[in-house]
């Protein structure tokens, strides 16, 4: 799939944002007035600045209060709802520990929940697609999940949970990884079925429709892509999981450090996260012979 | 609303010949022809002219080589569109309503105004049926010719989606695939029409009847005519001789 640039600013950030809101909402770290201020709006800028970023890769973006109708049926409606309902709560929640000093548990209880809701909301819309055999697995879910809990407690200081979380998410992505790679060939779906000429016998790609590009294959052929996997995966694990922990937890504490470790995480994130849809292959691919 | 009728009153779809397809791409440009002119927004094209031209069509044609396992290989052009599938994945990712399925006919339309541009019913579609305009930017896919096939204004001959219509090989032919009586139903039972990509769970409309076995003998003639030796003679017969009785 081609990895726009929006999408993984969106995808990265506003699971950033959401996933500091759940500890936020838990009262993890209990803060009031101009501390929780300052974590708040970090929170808002990253999960409202994701939500923006979003925006840019839509045809008409002034039609966007459209996509708020259809939850009944649609993930895609279904995050666009939950996200402002998370906003809504976590902003009254927010408003009263800012203001009030005060602490309405039960609000950041219920913030917390719709946060991961709103991330779990996300992660379905590329969970859903039995075309790309991928991300057509409970793992996606997982991850986004877990991505968006280990920068969440980074982000929000909570030193104690981020060293199971890094350590979790850095062995999940690796599985995810594993598996990945084999779950194209194991979906069912080859030229073979595409064509339904696997009877006669071996199928080949002759001649495609035209000798230009169309919007099918820059959208989701992207085989450029796929060359340099293997370094990327290690770079994006090494930031992600390892230079964060080394910084946090084999250095002495300090602010500066743990400022660093988390922008690594962000840059590691990044990263894995232009690779979730680089290596990402559609199943419109075979009627082209690529993939 | 973007969930999907639990049945339809008639199964419009279209029955492809791939026994017959010659691979002209007549349905392509009568296609591109008339939906650029009539329903919706036009079907772009950029830079036409250029070096890096780029368009939105509703309807292509691949070209596949088959290899069996004795005999020569076999050309199948390929034309795919729209296979307005009864549990289509496009219609329910929607986040608009933009996208549906009509309960009278099963056809699968967008309502371009209120299309956001997205993609992500593109990115459901295991078959590439969906293509974004490149200049207006809402999503293009085939209306099965809604504008003909209930156009009063046109001739009966021609109430018929524009591929059809235009094939000179006859293979395409449109009907109601939900009504075994229909001429298309009974096409699809005797050749043995099938879905493509049946595991994807789409349940398509739209079936291809598979290409018939080729005769083993292709000239009819050859049997009767006297037989060649395939052993040469004079000097190279000879040179064959010695060398086997050498070898």
């Amino acid at each position: 799939m081609h990895p726009a640039r929006s999408i993984i600013i969106f995808t990265t950030l506003s699971g950033l944002g959401f996933g500091m809101l759940v500890f936020l909402g838990l009262g993890m770290p209990r803060v009031t007035g101009g501390t929780a201020f300052a974590f708040f709006a970090i929170a808002y800028l990253l999960a409202v600045g994701g939500l923006l970023a979003s925006t840019l890769h839509l045809g008409h973006p002034e039609r966007a209060l459209k996509a708020f109708s259809q939850w009944r049926s649609s993930w895609l409606s279904r995050e666009g709802c939950l996200a402002v309902a998370t906003l809504l709560v976590m902003a009254l929640y927010g408003a009263a520990l800012v203001f009030a000093g005060t602490r309405i548990a039960p609000l950041g209880w219920l913030g917390a929940a719709l946060s991961l809701g709103t991330v779990y909301a996300t992660s379905m819309i590329y969970a859903q697609l039995k075309t790309v055999p991928r991300w057509n697995h409970w793992t996606t879910p997982a991850l986004f999940i877990g991505y968006a809990l280990t920068g969440g407690s980074l982000l929000c200081g909570q030193i104690s949970l981020a060293v199971p979380f890094l350590v979790v998410l850095g062995a999940a992505q690796l599985a995810v990884w594993q598996m990945g790679d084999k779950r194209f060939a194991h979906s069912g779906t080859t030229m073979a079925t595409a064509t339904q000429l696997g009877g006669i016998g071996a199928v080949r790609a002759f001649e495609p429709p035209h000798t230009g590009t169309n919007y099918l294959m820059t959208e989701m052929i992207h085989i450029v892509a796929r060359r340099h996997v293997g370094p990327l995966r290690i770079i994006a694990f090494a930031l992600m999981t390892i230079l964060p922990w080394l910084l946090l937890f084999v250095l002495p504490f300090h602010h500066l450090l743990a400022a660093l470790a988390v922008l690594s995480h962000l840059a590691g994130v990044l990263v894995s996260r232009w690779l979730f849809f680089a290596e990402a292959e559609h199943v419109v691919g075979l009627y082209y012979g690529k993939r | 609303m973007t969930t999907l009728p639990n049945q339809t009153e008639k199964k419009l779809g279209l029955v492809i010949d791939l026994d017959i397809c010659v691979g002209c791409h007549a349905c392509v440009t009568a296609c591109k022809g008339w939906n650029t002119e009539n329903y919706g927004a036009p079907l772009a094209d950029k830079d036409a002219y250029g070096a890096e031209p780029v368009g939105s069509f509703l309807n292509r044609i691949h070209s596949f080589e088959v290899q069996p396992e004795t005999g020569p290989a076999q050309l199948i052009h390929f034309p795919k569109s729209c296979l307005h599938c009864e549990d289509a994945p496009c219609v329910t990712v929607c986040p608009t309503g933009a996208s549906y399925k009509r309960t009278e006919d099963g056809i699968v339309l967008v309502n371009e105004t209120d299309c956001i541009g997205c993609g992500l019913c593109a990115w459901a579609c295991p078959y590439g049926a969906r293509e974004m305009d490149p200049v207006e930017k809402v999503m293009k896919k085939c209306t099965l010719c809604v504008d003909r096939i209930y156009n009063d204004n046109l001739p009966e001959e021609d109430r018929q989606p524009a591929c059809v219509r235009t094939c000179p090989s006859n293979a395409r032919h449109f009907g109601d695939l939900g009504d075994p009586g229909s001429d298309v139903s009974k096409l699809v039972a005797a050749r043995g029409g099938v879905d493509l990509m049946p595991e994807q769970g789409t349940k398509p409309v739209n079936q291809y009847l598979p290409p018939r076995p080729k005769d083993e003998e292709i000239d009819v003639l050859a049997p009767f005519l006297a037989p060649v030796t395939e052993d040469p003679k004079g000097f190279l017969g000879w040179l064959g001789k010695t060398l086997e009785r050498l070898g």
